[in-house]
């Protein structure tokens, strides 16, 4: 986390004055302190950098998973066509199911993701559905650690915290070619 | 600020010509995941030179306020081209579906990267491989293998008038018209064949002709009653040509069987589209 060039105080003054800004060329904005950045600094890099402090076990984000997961994904994360709840149907986190074809449809977890710390992220960020952002850390590395314990990526006892998480390979990790044009160039 | 016009197409727009076989829709379902604006808004290269760049900087991310906190990486050149922190489309305050207060505009690229309600931008030496480019936003491939970071909607066209839902009704002269784009620039050219690319003749560009924006054509055609197959294809002035479908699929595949007709099975279809006429006028999707 050594890139600090952060827009986000630019962004405030500009949603708060765009009048008063605009125009009036350099000197937008306001230096912002780490302190104040660490908030919303919630992205996790496939390296495993921002990650938190905390950690979970497979056994704990069993519980965790039928509490507010399993309503949408279905019991043990299999997935859903339809829910008695009112919730939506989503699609498995836990599978063996095969790519097929061009079928983007048939992509998982287990037989797709090049990286391992985006799932932490994607949870953290993302769910569940209903609110977003309300787990903590623990909570979240539980989680992870039940869906790639259940999609047998690791051992079901494995601790999966800032250090562990980074080093889980993920099988379909040399399976994507990086378009030319989207390569940054100088 | 500044002003520019740009197209804002998803990734998974005319995904329904995926399907072996081609699905009866109407031009709005089968094309009409994009829209043309005029946005306003402060550049990001502007944002940028006021903050200064970590030289080891090479991506970006951004990142929305909305319930999923969408989080997409872009490559930093993007940046100090025409990427754009959009406050207005058409002269007014972004809509709140649009994305109000402000969303990120990467003109020519797929739509889920132009972040709604954005909230922060943050430069990254490496891509952050969000879920959004580890699952979703990638295309899997006929080898196995699957493209990541297929940023560009690449150069495409289509025929709107006539097409399925809008037949003609007696011999005559009728004007064909369409949509043209591309997220490389400007369109260069448009044919368009009313036998199925056996013949093409230029049709007429209407100005301005913008970059990364609709560009519609225009082409007077008789028709004597008989069957017809209309197709039309976009060049952009990089000298990029819209493929027909079979040149497509050689490359990107095909489904194994009909998808329904909004079930985004594959992204970045922008192949040649096919209208076939019949004897009576009414117009069908076809595959030519």
């Amino acid at each position: 986390m050594r890139m600090h060039k952060m827009l986000l105080s630019t962004f405030c003054t500009l949603a708060l004055g765009i009048g008063v800004a605009f125009g009036e060329g350099r000197n937008l904005g306001r230096p912002i302190v780490p302190a104040d950045m660490a908030p919303w600094d919630i992205g996790i890099e496939p390296s495993g950098a921002g990650l938190p402090a905390g950690s979970g076990t497979s056994d704990q984000g069993a519980l965790i998973f039928a509490d507010n997961c399993a309503a949408c994904h279905g019991d043990g994360g299999k997935g859903a066509t339809t829910t008695t709840s009112g919730a939506p149907a989503a699609p498995p986190v836990v599978s063996d199911m095969k790519r097929s074809g061009i079928d983007d449809t048939t992509l998982t977890i287990a037989n797709f993701w090049p990286y391992a710390p985006p799932l932490f992220d994607y949870i953290r960020r993302a769910m569940p559905w209903t609110s977003p952002r309300s787990l903590t850390d623990d909570q979240v590395y539980a989680l992870t650690a039940y869906i790639l314990a259940e999609n047998k990526l690791i051992d079901a006892k494995q601790v999966i915290n800032a250090q562990t998480l980074p080093k889980v390979q993920m099988p379909n990790r040399n399976g994507f070619i990086i378009r030319p044009e989207s390569t940054p160039h100088d | 600020m500044t002003s520019r016009v740009a197209f804002l197409e998803c990734g998974g727009n005319s995904a329904a010509l995926f399907s072996p076989k081609p699905l009866q829709a109407d031009v709005q379902a089968l094309h009409g995941l994009v829209s043309c604006a005029e946005w306003t808004g402060v550049k990001l290269s502007t944002l940028l030179e006021e903050t200064g760049v970590d030289p080891k900087a090479k991506w970006f991310i951004a990142e929305g306020a909305d319930a999923a906190h969408v989080m997409r990486s872009v490559p930093l050149t993007k940046a100090m081209d025409d990427a754009m922190i959009a406050l207005y489309q058409n002269g007014e305050p972004l809509m709140p579906g649009n994305g109000y207060p402000m969303r990120l505009l990467l003109p020519g690229y797929e739509g889920n990267m132009n972040i709604k309600y954005v909230r922060r931008i943050k430069l990254l030496a490496e891509p952050a491989m969000s879920y959004w480019e580890s699952q979703v936003y990638t295309e899997p491939l006929p080898s196995g293998k699957a493209y990541q970071f297929y940023f560009v909607n690449e150069v495409k066209s289509f025929i709107t008038q006539p097409s399925p839902g809008r037949p003609l009704h007696q011999p005559g002269v009728y004007e064909i018209s369409g949509i043209a784009y591309s997220g490389t620039g400007k369109i260069s050219k448009v044919h368009v064949s009313a036998d199925g690319g056996g013949s093409w003749a230029n049709a007429a560009l209407q100005e301005p002709v913008l970059s990364k924006a609709f560009t519609r054509f225009r082409m007077p055609w008789r028709w004597n009653g008989g069957p017809a197959l209309l197709q039309s294809r976009a060049l952009d002035e990089a000298g990029n040509v819209q493929p027909t479908r079979a040149q497509f699929v050689a490359q990107r595949g095909e489904l194994s069987s009909v998808p329904p007709l909004l079930a985004f099975k594959n992204h970045h279809f922008n192949a040649v589209v096919s209208w076939a006429i019949d004897n009576k006028g009414a117009v069908t999707h076809a595959y030519a």
